[in-house]
């Protein structure tokens, strides 16, 4: 195997390690939410401040944090994984 | 012209500061709105000039299904929402949040999730590997006839569904706030969808995309930001002046959330099934690069996401302000909330305002869905499996059309079939579909080395099958539409069942049956998930 195929592969495996990662951080975040909608209804009730539930509020942040983290895959894929790609086909 | 300028001035002038008990007040929403008549077709016209423009620059099968590949990152990532954020998810969640509070919100954060994950799973190695459809890249290793008649029946069965979904939708909706007939209403629909795919292609649709969505998002942020001038800014104290009136319980979980079962299967088909929606996938080739098609997710991520944000302050504004008696008065299943609201804050101007957008929003997904359905028709069935890949452009490019045409017809025809019937159930139908058949179908294809043709093939008509019989056996059907008292299946979204099966299908029979081209391939594809078709 050539150097530049087993870099390739290195590569490779690396993003794929990202991608589960962040698809298994995803799964755990929506659906810990939807448990807890399921399981702990009283507490997702519960009042934080007058107005603002926990409900409401974890519900706004699996969007905001959804939206974090697409963009921590993008600012890693732009940077490390578009240099590491430009370098192998040099 | 008289009606227009003080209905005008009226929007632009401070809303008074107190809080207007509007639940009193008529409501002109299902009368014909001649504002919103008016905005109605001066979307009309400009999408149609859009699609004569397009139309001109649509020469090769590369423009008809891909735009010729020059749609910017920034440009997809509006269109991408255009083509996602429907009608249903706009008018629907408010309009549940507006009656039952919280549980509207599950949903709210249910459809989003699915982008992120499109983006670290399917994006990148879907514009690398294909070409116009997601089969291209489910075919890349594995032989071309079996995977794309696979494919092309996950396709069509998903758009179809879709489709009826969101036709019957359009017809009761625009009977609704303009009073035209249902009959005329998807007519019109229709022959405005089949222009845009017909004669503009890809590339009028993803521009009708990107006139809704900013359309969408504008309407929506206008929305959202009068009823927070009423509220100090502050949706807290929003949040909490419903709670006042109608008690705290709207800010928590409710009935909705009754079966955990039900509400993990349902959040599987949203999450999985984004990532499976042939129309969603099939904009990924309009970008030059993977690079592109990543940045487009993020861009689109952000707007899908503001605007399910948005529908958090649009729903209480509405419960708030026009009351949730005021709401299912005028249509029982609170679908009117956020014209209701548009109309008691800004007049009939703004309703008119509102209820264009929402026919807009209607007309950006539909074109979508044809054009992809199209392209499984004429570029997997016809292009691949009749003529084996050796059909002349012109010949690809005229199947094309007339596939579209086909289609087109079929979604009117169904959609005037289904008239009256329940069919909010197929949008989640066609979401476990996409799960279960399209998306193991990809993922298996990408990551696995050992797959063969004949487990992904297997897997994918397993996913259709089994959860049209499961959809068919559940509550939604034989209870809600068949009066049975009970249904043989209990969950009213299958995907629990439906996606595990599909991926242990696809991995039991690849294990069992042998495909030595796939595995030797597999390093090669491999190279160009990565390196894209030039390595």
């Amino acid at each position: 195997m050539s150097d530049r195929e087993s870099r390739l592969r290195a590569l490779s495996a690396l993003r794929t390690r990202y991608a589960i990662t962040l698809t298994s951080a995803m799964i755990v975040m929506y659906f810990g939410f939807i448990l807890l909608i399921a399981y702990r209804k009283d507490w997702m009730g519960a009042l934080i401040v007058p107005g603002l539930s926990w409900g409401i509020l974890l519900g706004a942040l699996v969007i905001v944090v959804s939206w974090l983290l697409t963009w921590f895959y993008v600012r890693w894929a732009n940077s490390y994984y578009d240099r590491e790609l430009a370098d192998l086909q040099r | 012209m008289t009606t227009f300028l003080p209905a005008w001035a009226q929007l632009v002038q401070t809303p008074p500061a107190a809080v207007v008990d509007s639940s009193a007040r008529a409501t002109s929403i299902g009368q014909p709105n001649s504002l919103a008549m008016a905005f109605f077709f001066v979307f009309i016209a400009i999408t149609l000039g859009i699609t004569y423009w397009a139309a001109r620059k649509t020469r090769t099968t590369e423009d008809f299904y891909a735009a010729g590949r020059s749609i910017s990152a920034g440009q997809n990532g509006f269109a991408l929402a255009g083509d996602y954020m429907s009608a249903a998810s706009f008018l629907g969640i408010a309009g549940l949040v507006s009656t039952s509070g919280f549980d509207g919100l599950i949903y709210s954060t249910g459809w989003l999730v699915g982008w992120p994950v499109v983006l670290f799973l399917i994006a990148e190695p879907l514009r690398n590997l294909g070409k116009y459809t997601f089969a291209d890249v489910v075919a890349t290793r594995l032989r071309q006839t079996p995977v794309r008649i696979g494919a092309a029946v996950g396709t069509l069965a998903t758009v179809i569904f879709y489709l009826i979904a969101q036709m019957v939708g359009a017809g009761g909706l625009i009977k609704l706030m303009f009073g035209l007939s249902y009959e005329t209403a998807i007519v019109v629909v229709g022959v405005a969808m089949i222009a845009y795919v017909l004669f503009g292609g890809m590339i009028a649709t993803t521009w009708v995309q990107i006139v809704k969505a900013i359309l969408l998002l504008g309407g929506t942020t206008l929305l959202a930001l009068m009823v927070l001038s009423r509220f100090g800014w502050n949706p807290i104290a929003l949040f909490r002046s419903a709670a006042d009136r109608f008690g705290e319980g709207v800010l928590a979980p409710g009935r909705l959330v009754t079966n955990p079962l039900d509400a993990v299967s349902l959040g599987m088909a949203l999450m999985f099934g984004t990532a499976g929606l042939p129309h969603i996938l099939m904009r990924f080739y309009t970008v030059p690069d993977a690079q592109a098609a990543r940045k487009s997710v993020f861009y689109a991520t952000g707007l899908i996401g503001f605007f399910y944000l948005m529908t958090f302050i649009i729903g209480f504004g509405a419960m708030v302000l026009v009351t949730p008696v005021a709401i299912r008065a005028v249509d029982a299943g609170g679908n009117m909330a956020a014209p209701l609201l548009a109309e008691a804050l800004g007049g009939t101007a703004f309703l008119g305002f509102i209820a264009a957008v929402a026919f807009a929003t209607i007309l950006a997904v539909v074109a979508g869905l044809t054009l992809s359905g199209a392209a499984a028709l004429s570029h997997d069935l016809w292009v691949s499996v009749v003529r084996k890949g050796e059909a002349t452009p012109t010949e690809q490019l005229r199947v094309a059309r007339i596939a579209t045409v086909t289609l087109g017809v079929i979604a009117v025809v169904l959609g005037i079939t289904f008239k009256g019937q329940n069919v909010a159930f197929m949008v989640s139908l066609a979401f476990a579909i996409a799960a279960s058949a399209n998306f193991p179908a990809i993922l298996l294809s990408i990551f696995w080395k050992k797959c063969t043709t004949l487990g992904v093939v297997t897997s994918m008509f397993v996913g259709t099958i089994s959860t049209l019989v499961l959809i068919y056996l559940s509550p939604t059907v034989q209870v809600d539409i068949l009066q049975h008292s009970a249904a043989h299946f209990p969950l009213k979204n299958p995907a629990i069942i439906t996606i595990p099966l599909s991926f242990a299908v696809g991995i039991i029979v690849s294990l069992l049956s042998e495909d030595p081209v796939a595995q030797e391939k597999f390093s090669e594809m491999e190279r160009r998930i990565h390196l894209g078709v030039n390595a």
